[in-house]
Formats: C-alpha cells, structure tokens, sequence
C-alpha cells in the first residue's frame, strides 16, 4: 500500500484542530468533572495529532517537524472534516459533534490498525483504546441530554441541524484516502447503525435529505478554521521558532 | 528474562528502576512497562519506552529523567526511542506497582477482560476503595486529574479516589 502524506495530513489535520476546539472549553465545562473529561479527550487527540505530524514530517523530510506541519500551513492547506471545525456552541453541540466524530474515527482505525504501513498501523491501534472512551463518553451524553428534560432535548435537537449537513463529509472518499487504500464510504452503514441505537435510546431522529456540505478535506473550509488557525498558530507566526 | 542479561545491562536496569513517573511519584517506568528494551553497543546506550496514552505529558519529562540518571552515573551516549507497538497496556503493570499504588491511595487497574466494552452505560467495573478495601463504590467520572485515572467514590467510607483504569 502506497504511504500518501496527504492523507496523513488529513488526519492529524482533523485532531488537531477538533483537539483545539475541546480545548476551548478548558475552564467553563457545565460541571467539573465534565470539564476534565472533555479536555482529556482534547489532549488524547492532540497526541494522535502528533503522532500522525512526526510521522508525517519523517516524509516530507527536510526541514519539516510536527510543529512546522501544525503551526506553518495556511488555511487552504489544511484537510481536516469541517465538522471538527465547527463551533462549540452549547454542550449539546460539542457533544454531537464529539459523538459523530468519534463513532467515524473508532471505525476507522478498526481498519486503519491492520493497514500494511506500520506505523500507520500502529498509530491507530494505539489511539483505537482511547477513542473507544471518547465513543461510550459522547454517546452517554447525547442520550443523557436526548432523554433529559425538555430544554436539553431541543438542544440536542438544534444541534442536529447545525451539524448533521458536516456529517455526509466523513464517509465521501478523497483521493488521498483511495490512494492509502482506505475506503471510508464502506464505514458509513455500520456507523449510521450506532448513530440510530443511540439516537433511538435517546429520543431523537437522522435528518433525512439533507444537503451534505463537502471540501474540507479538500481544504476548502468553512469560515470558522481561518480564525481557529489564526489563534493556534499566531505565537509561531509572531515569533518563529519561539520555544518553551 | 534476568538471566539473559548481562552484567552492563544489569547496571542499566537497575538505574532505570530509580526513575519515576513525574504524575504517580510512587511508580518506576519499571512498574508501569514503559521501558520495553535496552540495548548497549560500544557503549552507547539506546533505551526504548513506549507511551502510556498518546497525548500522556508526562512522556517528555521522563525521557529527559532517564537521560539525566544515566548522566549521573557517567553514561553519556544515552538514545531515547519511543515505539509506539504493541500499545501500551496496564497488563504490563508490575504487582509490585500495584501494591504501591494501592498504598499510595490510588486503586490499581483491574485484569483486562473487565472492560473496554463499548457497550453504553455499561455496569460499572468493580473497583475496590483503597482506603476501605470495600467494593461498594461508584464511579464518579471516566476521566480524571490524568490520561490514565477515573475518578470514583467509596459508598460506604466516602472517600474519593482516583482509580489507575484498565487500558
């Protein structure tokens, strides 16, 4: 199987910046307990993000290092879904989104584990452990606020109409993911299963028919990346080559 | 295991059980299993560790710390590498780790088979309180104070306590 660095970018790409958004919580979580738990899964993604940025950066050689990768590309240049992109919005917003990502991501590296690269392999059979927590985390609470009291319901329900057009993204194949020999629009059945087990328990419907919006992976974004890169990278670009 | 090695490496080990996890202060990098080799060659010496949990902070402190005990007892030409397979698992965890881990207040990780179910709102696994040694405790939250704990609660002595999950 051929290595494609595109597609390696793409998936530290989507950690990442879905890693920094959770981290924008970091401090004004509901609950205490809550605010730990989804800056842990904030911190979980951003190790897989740097693993996937170092591995990268061995082959696009150089001067390349996982920091050069994260904080030195422009907007166009990044791939990642635009559903990690979104905004937090309220806690049932960074739930869905946390939820439709993660159900995408545990399925993914099930496969991604026996790739014939290994390092790949090894990435994700790694990650595969924590994303299983992340996974059972968000799937409680889109239940938890689904089956809640009548606020948090609609809430939840709002956030499907916010996001679910983000969501066709994950499973519509790029040409990197072929060339990888990764073929996410096969993941899709199984993970439109758990999402309707879960939606089911927790009182909600899929939308049907909706508009899918695409390009992130293509790097065309939606508005929101410009100003998340703007704040992740603005020490480096005010700075270059600031360190601790 | 012991026997195949030589008397250098021995020496390596040994200075190696003396570096600790900066977050669980009570537990060697022996203990956790982070250290999978070492290798010697014309005396250069390569230490290879694996992390815990991918983002774990704690990684580059410890990297560091090795490099620093090897340097106290005049080891110069010291290599970190870091693998990442077969992914950690806290099936490596010494029993000598998880006495002291208990002892230190913190509940050590169950056998395996117990967990990793994606099953939502699973029972939760039966974690024995530290200080009580009751199994009558609740989980309080699946993430804790680091990457590798879950926070839970005693029922009957009401203590809280940090419990090192099942990975």
């Amino acid at each position: 199987m051929k290595v494609v660095i595109d597609y390696i970018l793409h998936l530290a790409d989507s950690n990442l910046i879905l890693s920094q958004r959770n981290a924008e919580w970091c401090g004004h979580g509901p609950i205490l307990e809550q605010d730990i738990a989804i800056t842990n899964i904030s911190l979980d993604l951003l190790g897989q993000a740097r693993n996937f940025y170092q591995y990268a950066a061995t082959l696009v050689g150089g001067k390349a290092t996982e920091d050069s990768l994260a904080y030195l590309r422009k907007e166009r240049e990044f791939k990642n879904h635009l559903l990690v992109e979104q905004p937090n919005g309220d806690w049932a917003q960074t739930i869905l989104r946390q939820f439709l990502f993660s159900n995408y991501q545990h399925l993914l590296y099930e496969q991604l584990q026996n790739h014939k690269d290994e390092q790949l392999a090894a990435i994700a059979a790694k990650a595969l452990k924590e994303v299983n927590y992340h996974l059972r985390w968000s799937g409680e609470w889109v239940i938890r606020l689904g089956d809640g009291t009548e606020e948090s319901l609609q809430r939840m329900k709002k956030a499907i109409d916010e996001l679910w057009r983000y969501s066709g993204e994950l499973f519509i194949p790029a040409e990197y993911e072929k060339e990888a020999g990764i073929d996410v629009s096969l993941l899709k059945g199984e993970a439109t299963n758990k999402i309707k087990t879960v939606f089911d328990e927790a009182g909600l419907a899929i939308p049907e028919n909706v508009f899918m919006q695409t390009g992130g992976k293509k790097g065309t974004h939606t508005e929101h990346l410009g100003y998340i890169l703007t704040e992740l990278q603005y020490l480096q670009r005010t700075y270059p080559g600031a360190t601790w | 295991m012991v026997n195949t090695l030589t008397i250098e490496e021995k020496k390596i080990w040994d200075i190696l059980e003396t570096v600790t996890d900066p977050e669980v202060p009570v537990l060697t990098i022996l203990d956790l299993g982070i250290v999978r080799d070492v290798k010697i060659s014309d005396g250069a010496i390569e230490v290879i560790i694996t992390p815990t949990y991918t983002g774990c902070p704690a990684m580059d402190m410890i990297a560091m710390n090795i490099k620093l005990v090897l340097a106290e007892h005049g080891y110069k030409q010291v290599r970190i590498t870091s693998v990442l397979s077969p992914a950690w698992t806290t099936d490596w965890m010494s029993e000598q780790g998880k006495r002291k881990l208990k002892e230190y207040g913190i509940a050590p990780p169950n056998p395996k088979q117990q967990i990793c179910s994606d099953k939502l709102f699973a029972a939760n696994e039966a974690v024995q309180c530290p200080q009580c040694n009751s199994y009558h405790t609740h989980r309080v939250s699946e993430f804790g104070s680091t990457a590798c704990k879950a926070l839970y609660q005693c029922d009957d002595c009401k203590e809280p306590f940090d419990y090192f999950k099942c990975h």
